[in-house]
């Protein structure tokens, strides 16, 4: 109990005197999770409501999948985008491993299925109820795939909030393809195992109440901006 | 057209990277939680020019990258893995710069009489023979090839103290931690335990043993081997380490008081 | 002079779904009348014979055919459905978009949407989202999404089944101006009333098939068959 106090109190000290290794790594946590997220959603979105509105043999298995990737292990998808990136498997001319690109890549990987996932639970009951009209609008597939993605936006924003979620949050992936490098690709998640591994739990607390409240500061910024829970129904 | 946009930013992110006169040195969690490279990195920075980017991670994991070719040097301190490391070719030589020592931890009230133990194997011995909770590493690591080579020396298998000897797979700190959670005996070293947090009962109860110490080497990655590592700036980063500079800030290093480093290269 | 996609000649027709039979085996010829009300009980086929005209459902057997090719006659007509479906979009852009899928740009249709839109009586909810309408406002928004692209035929699936009686008269006045600008009207109803009001030409459904065909008038005056008298006298028909 008393550690979690200690934590709070280094946290606000943290935050107060701004201190510029907080900085420093929470400024990469954003810039690493944002990107990874807004890759992942190019991907996600589209695919997901793809898989809604189409019809074909493998689309079950391509759901299950789906469904099941969500379940990934980040260290899983640290190991294998490690051994594709380093110097000696297929991608290591690149020289991308320990770079923010590297967590950026492996993030994409972990996100990306979350938010298939969800927006094509989304999408598929939008569909259900645009079905008739769509049909009778005499529109084309792209035409339907890319309504269906602009009137669920709110639900897909939510899709992609859960996204950065997990992505915000994630150590094991970016630990292995981003080697937690002081200055380089330190980020608040890897700073907090790495303190917890110091056995300076009042400090790693303090990173980890950073960490919350800059989910929480995120997610309010991003629905203030798209007026959701705000306006009536649309 | 967005995701074109953010493959060039990402594009533009590692190549800012790769940029500067850089190294990445792979070294093991003892060196880091010791506090030196907070000393060396800013005058390496200074006199050489060279940012020396770490990767913190066990021995094993060190010599893996070093073999994959992912950071150009690596320092860590494991005699035979290191031989048997250039013996393979990856790396061109090793070259010792230093060495601290092994301690033994364990609960401050000491039901297994470490303090009056005169070897570091006796120390074990007594551990064993009491039956007192033991937390050992357990990822092949420097620290736990070193913590075998003495139960060896103390004629003891570990895996006949059943219950008692608990592997935890993990780094020294998650280690301590558990050995904190349990009260428990465990190998670490010095410089991990002396800015370890979270020591609870724990104390110091043995050290000094020859046996016990603990040469730290650097390993440059052979270039025949990969041509991008930047070897110039590793043997650059050697020699400094091996020179009078070096030596100073390392023997004059101190956490609460205690000498933790004694330089121990020879120069050129 | 653009060819008219009429006259449509159905020909042994069948929807059927799950290897049941919904309706057919239909013949039908649908000419140039202005207004062709499709009436019958109940579960009698009304839906699904309009359907199958507009194309949601596909003939399992038989052959439904409009006097130019579907993909060109396709475009040309358009479906009001009995429940409206309401897009996450404010008024004038859920009209606007029946414009801008068919390639309208979006400044244009959204113009062309908010003129329809006061003609039909939404001027006071063109910003507003089309979800928070009452039903007799989103019937009218959805016959404007339909009009808006100026179709030769218009089938409506009992527009006004959900309907109070002043919701009903205003959507029969936009009927009545779209006749008067030669758009054709296919609607489905239960409604006698409505049908006597409204209709041109009747066909009667009754048990998945086409009854009896004719003009209103003497349809109405002396229908043929003992069924459609019954239904017209207000009894149970099955």
């Amino acid at each position: 109990m008393n550690e979690i106090v200690e934590g709070l109190l280094a946290a606000a000290g943290l935050i107060v005197s701004l201190d510029p290794e907080l900085v420093d790594i929470t400024f990469r946590s954003l810039q690493v999770t944002i990107t990874a997220v807004v890759i992942a959603a190019a991907i996600g979105l589209p695919l997901g409501a793809w898989l809604a509105v189409m019809r074909f043999r493998a689309r079950r298995l391509v759901i299950a999948v789906l469904n099941a990737l969500m379940g990934l292990p980040p260290v899983v998808v640290g190991l294998i985008v490690y051994v594709l990136l380093s110097r000696s498997g297929p991608f290591g001319v690149f020289g991308l491993l320990f770079t923010p690109t590297a967590m950026i890549i492996a993030q994409v990987i972990i996100v990306t299925p979350l938010i298939a996932s969800i927006a094509h639970q989304a999408i598929r009951d939008l569909w259900a109820e645009y079905h008739d009209l769509l049909i009778s609008l005499n529109t084309s597939k792209r035409q339907r795939v890319a309504t269906l993605l602009w009137d669920a936006r709110r639900a897909l924003l939510t899709a992609c909030l859960a996204g950065f979620g997990r992505g915000i949050g994630e150590v094991g992936a970016i630990m292995i393809v981003g080697g937690n490098i002081d200055h380089a690709t330190r980020v608040l998640t890897t700073a907090i195992a790495l303190e917890t591994g110091k056995g300076n739990f009042a400090l790693a607390l303090g990173l980890g109440f950073v960490l919350i409240a800059l989910a929480i500061a995120v997610n309010l910024v991003i629905h203030s901006l798209s007026r959701t829970e705000r306006s009536g129904i649309w | 057209m967005m995701s074109r946009a953010f493959l060039v930013l990402a594009f533009a992110l590692s190549a800012s990277v790769a940029m500067a006169d850089t190294i990445r040195m792979a070294v093991t969690t003892s060196f880091e939680n010791s506090g030196l490279a907070d000393v060396l990195l800013p005058e390496i920075q200074e006199e050489l020019g060279i940012e020396v980017q770490l990767l913190v991670v066990g021995t094993g994991q060190a010599l893996r990258l070093g073999e994959a070719g992912d950071v150009d040097a690596v320092l860590v301190h494991s005699r035979p893995a290191e031989e048997a490391f250039v013996a393979a070719g990856h790396a061109t030589h090793w070259r010792e710069i230093m060495y601290n020592d092994f301690v033994l931890i364990g609960p401050s009230d000491d039901p297994a009489d470490l303090a009056s133990a005169d070897t570091a194997a006796e120390a074990l011995d007594r551990i064993a023979a009491a039956g007192a909770p033991f937390v050992s590493r357990g990822d092949d690591s420097g620290t736990h090839q070193k913590e075998l080579a003495l139960w060896a020396s103390a004629d003891v298998d570990p895996e006949s103290l059943g219950a008692a000897y608990n592997s935890v797979g993990s780094g020294m700190g998650a280690a301590l931690n558990t050995a904190s959670g349990l009260n428990a005996y465990i190998l670490s070293d010095r410089a991990t335990w002396l800015t370890f947090g979270n020591r609870g009962e724990l104390a110091l109860l043995f050290s000094g043993d020859p046996a016990l110490f603990n040469p730290y080497s650097i390993l440059p990655v052979n270039p025949e081997r990969h041509a991008h590592v930047n070897f110039e700036a590793v043997v650059a980063l050697e020699d400094w380490l091996a020179g009078p500079r070096a030596a100073d800030l390392i023997n004059s290093y101190t956490v609460e008081g205690e000498t933790l480093f004694v330089h121990s290269a020879v120069p050129r | 002079m653009v060819r008219s996609i009429l006259p449509l000649r159905i020909d042994a027709a069948e929807v059927r779904r799950g290897g049941a039979r919904l309706i057919g085996p239909i013949d039908l010829t649908l000419g140039k009348t202005d207004v062709t009300i499709v009436l019958g009980p109940n579960g009698s086929g009304k839906t699904s014979l309009l359907r199958l005209m507009h194309g949601l459902e596909r003939a399992a057997k038989g052959r439904v055919d409009w006097s130019i090719p579907e993909a060109d006659a396709r475009a040309r007509r358009a479906f009001v459905f009995q429940t409206p479906t309401m897009m996450r979009r404010s008024v004038t852009d859920s009209i606007a978009y029946a414009l801008t899928v068919s390639g309208t740009k979006r400044s244009h249709a959204r113009d062309r949407a908010r003129e329809m839109a006061r003609k039909i009586g939404l001027a006071h909810a063109l910003d507003r989202s089309a979800r928070v309408l009452s039903g007799g406002e989103k019937q009218k928004l959805a016959v404007a999404r339909a009009l808006i692209r100026e179709p030769e035929v218009l089938f409506l699936d009992e527009p006004c089944a959900n309907l109070d009686g002043r919701a009903t008269r205003e959507i029969e006045t936009i009927l009545a101006d779209a006749k008067a600008r030669r758009t054709r009207i296919v609607m489905s109803t239960h409604d006698l009333g409505q049908a006597r009001r409204l209709a041109d030409d009747v066909v009667f459904m009754l048990n998945g098939c086409v009854h009896e065909t004719g003009v209103a008038e003497s349809f109405f005056s002396t229908p043929e068959t003992p069924e459609a008298r019954a239904f017209l006298n207000g009894q149970i028909v099955e």
